[in-house]
């Protein structure tokens, strides 16, 4: 057999070089840029360079957080209370914010996964009446867009109600407190629902018609098709939702100022759920009140305390990637 | 050469033969089908006489009787019919295929069969669709899909186990849960009828979608069958296969065809001749031919069919 017989199939010819073009063509093994425009040139470099900032950028929060932070943390300081004093070797750890940190997240997403798969759920297979639809559409926008400084006030001005005092506590005249872990909790579930319920929408959607089909087509009604075919399919998307609203939650600084008094020291209120009732800090607060920027003058503690919140948060969004990549079923 | 699941070398490498298939083309033709000589007394599960008999796969004779029929039945997606005045007949025994060009409405008449095509918001149904003498719009729509199951182009098996895709259909039927213990014996039964059991029976538990894609398809006919349906509506289901998967599944549809009556959708003609008795052709809507495989293919009455089926057979 001849070696010249061509088994490419006949494609549409490439374009040939027009012998009249004046311009220098690009000879091969020369830049594939050649033939490009100054501003292109230009347009390309500058891409190049924001990206190549942004890595920069990247790469020295984790460095200088990493170096302040293994300079100044100790291990005392993630087993003992913060206490008041001006002298910073007696002023304590910061046990109290880590606890509240992990408690308000825990709180704000237990409300937020099953509100927002809710949501989710409700949006990809029913969606009707459609106006309805929409309009709870908008409804996760704004709450998506709203900063979180405006719900911090607006909780507080809803948690402040008389009949919102089981959440907090009364004081003796009458008025309610309104900032409690639950009152916090349930605002920072705002700031996570958006993230859960686009992720868990995505993945839903993500969902063949035709498995769906399969489910019914098995005599199944949506109820079962829902709870046995498509939630466990979702599953690593809710997952990755409700991993980036705990990223969220961790970093909020304006809803723990407001809504859970950033107190030193977590203090529960009597009773049953006392602690859930009862003021706390975080660690966001917690940087806040002992950074130059704040009142504080604690600037170890808080690059300690930012190093460990920028390490929670970092984890968080390495658990999202580990996530998405695993669990999640693959029709053709 | 010993049949197993493509690996993934040999996807690309093609398969040197194709497994042989139990009947051909030409024994279709030749398959006599005896109406009413049967001399056996009625099957006191049916109450009735069988219509008629033909010979199985080693001769034995095989019940031959209507499960569904439709009657003048149309259906429309908005102002388009895509079914128009459809009258056919599924019978246990027998493997029914529905071959027409792309968009003459073989998907549309199948899932109404099951009425699956309610889902679909814009299509319209006139006409009436009987499953053992009784109107499918009087049935529990649940319970008409257990008892006509349906394969879809697509395997699609649920991200679960092996086992509980087979058991998914017999769950949350009664108020008690039935235990794995007695699903077992049924998930068992259904993998060995659907060829799968050799392969999957070590590993239950594994994951349904690591299979292979035509064990996935061979799984999801486990699935249908494990509800024990009367009637098996495919949606050609071996297209998305390489040839090694697509002829273990015709083989087991032409085994299956004693116990379910299989209504399979092909664009495959050669298919539709290995593995059909009796073969209906569809033509924009209209049902144009409907008649035992043999005579479709080989003595066609209509025209259409005629320039139809001869394109598939030279
Ligand atoms: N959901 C739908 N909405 C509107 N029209 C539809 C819908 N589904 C199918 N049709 C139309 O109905 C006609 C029949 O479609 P159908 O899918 O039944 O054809 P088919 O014979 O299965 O085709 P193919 O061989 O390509 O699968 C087509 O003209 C198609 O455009
Ligand atoms: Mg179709």
């Amino acid at each position: 057999m001849s070696i010249e017989v061509r088994t490419a199939a006949p494609g549409p010819r490439p374009p040939q070089p027009d012998p009249t073009d004046p311009r220098p063509r690009p000879q091969p093994g020369q830049a594939r840029h050649s033939g490009w425009s100054i501003s292109d040139r230009v347009g390309l470099a500058a891409a190049w360079a924001c990206g190549i900032a942004l890595c920069v950028a990247a790469a020295s929060i984790v460095g200088f957080m990493a170096w302040k932070g293994v300079q100044y943390l100790q291990l005392e300081m993630l087993t003992s209370s913060p206490e008041a004093s001006m002298d910073q070797s007696k002023s304590g750890g910061f046990l109290d914010p880590l606890v509240g940190t992990l408690l308000l997240t825990v709180i704000g997403i237990a409300i937020a996964i099953p509100v927002g798969v809710g949501i989710a759920v409700w949006l990809t297979e029913y969606g009707r009446p459609a106006g309805l639809a929409r309009l709870v559409e908008s409804g996760v926008e704004v709450v998506a867009g709203t900063p979180s400084i405006v719900l911090a006030i607006f909780g507080l001005l809803v948690f402040q109600q008389t009949f919102m005092g089981i959440f907090s506590f009364t004081a003796e005249g009458g008025s309610v407190f309104g900032r409690s872990f639950l009152t916090a909790g349930s605002m920072m579930a705002l700031i996570a629902l958006p993230l859960v319920i686009g992720s868990t929408r995505e993945a839903l959607n993500s969902i063949p018609r035709h498995v769906r089909e399969a489910s019914y087509a098995l005599g199944k009604d949506k109820a079962s098709t829902i709870r046995r075919v498509l939630l466990p399919s979702a599953r690593s998307g809710i997952a990755t939702g409700a991993t980036l609203g705990m990223g969220r939650i961790c970093g909020d600084t304006a809803i723990v100022v407001v809504l859970l008094g950033a107190s030193m020291q977590t203090t529960p209120e009597s009773g049953p759920l006392g602690l859930l009732r009862g003021t706390g800090s975080t660690l966001t607060s917690y940087v806040y009140n002992n950074s130059p920027s704040g009142e504080g003058n604690a600037p170890e503690k808080a690059y300690a305390a930012a190093f460990v919140l920028l390490m929670i948060v970092l984890l968080l969004n390495f658990a999202v990637g580990l996530i998405g990549k695993r669990n999640k079923p693959q029709w053709n | 050469m010993e049949l197993k699941e493509e690996t993934p070398q040999d996807v690309n490498t093609p398969p040197a033969e194709v497994p042989p298939l139990r009947r051909i083309v030409v024994e279709s033709e030749t398959v006599p089908i005896r109406v009413g000589d049967y001399a056996g007394p009625p099957d006191p599960e049916y109450g009735r006489e069988p219509w008629q008999l033909q010979a199985g796969l080693d001769g034995e004779p095989v019940w031959v009787e209507e499960r569904m029929r439709t009657e003048d039945l149309s259906i429309a997606y908005g102002e388009k019919l895509a079914v128009k005045g459809v009258d056919l007949e599924v019978n246990s025994g027998e493997v029914l295929a529905l071959i027409g060009p792309s968009g003459c409405g073989k998907t549309t008449l199948l899932r109404s069969l099951n009425r699956l095509v309610e889902l679909t918001p814009a299509a319209k149904r006139t006409g009436r669709i009987i499953l053992d003498d009784q109107d499918v719009d009087g049935f529990d729509v649940t319970q008409l899909r257990s008892r006509v199951g349906m394969l879809f182009q697509q395997p699609n098996p649920f991200p679960m186990s092996i086992f509980d895709n087979v058991a998914y259909g017999l769950r949350e039927r009664g108020s008690k849960k039935p235990r794995r213990k007695q699903l077992e014996p049924i998930v068992v039964d259904a993998l060995e009828r659907a060829g799968l059991w050799d392969e999957v029976s070590s590993n239950l538990n594994h994951p349904a979608l690591a299979l292979s894609g035509g064990q996935q398809q061979r799984l999801c006919i486990a699935r249908s069958l494990a509800v024990s349906p009367e009637v098996l509506l495919l949606d050609e289901p071996c297209s998305a296969l390489d040839p090694i998967s697509t002829g273990i599944i015709e083989e087991t549809i032409v085994e299956l065809r004693t116990e379910v009556a299989i209504v399979i959708v092909t664009h495959n003609l050669q298919q539709a001749a290995r593995v059909a008795d009796r073969v209906a052709f569809m033509y924009l809507g209209d049902m144009v031919e409907y008649g035992p495989a043999g005579q479709v293919f080989g003595d066609p009455r209509e025209e259409r069919t005629r320039e139809y089926v001869g394109g598939g057979f030279g």
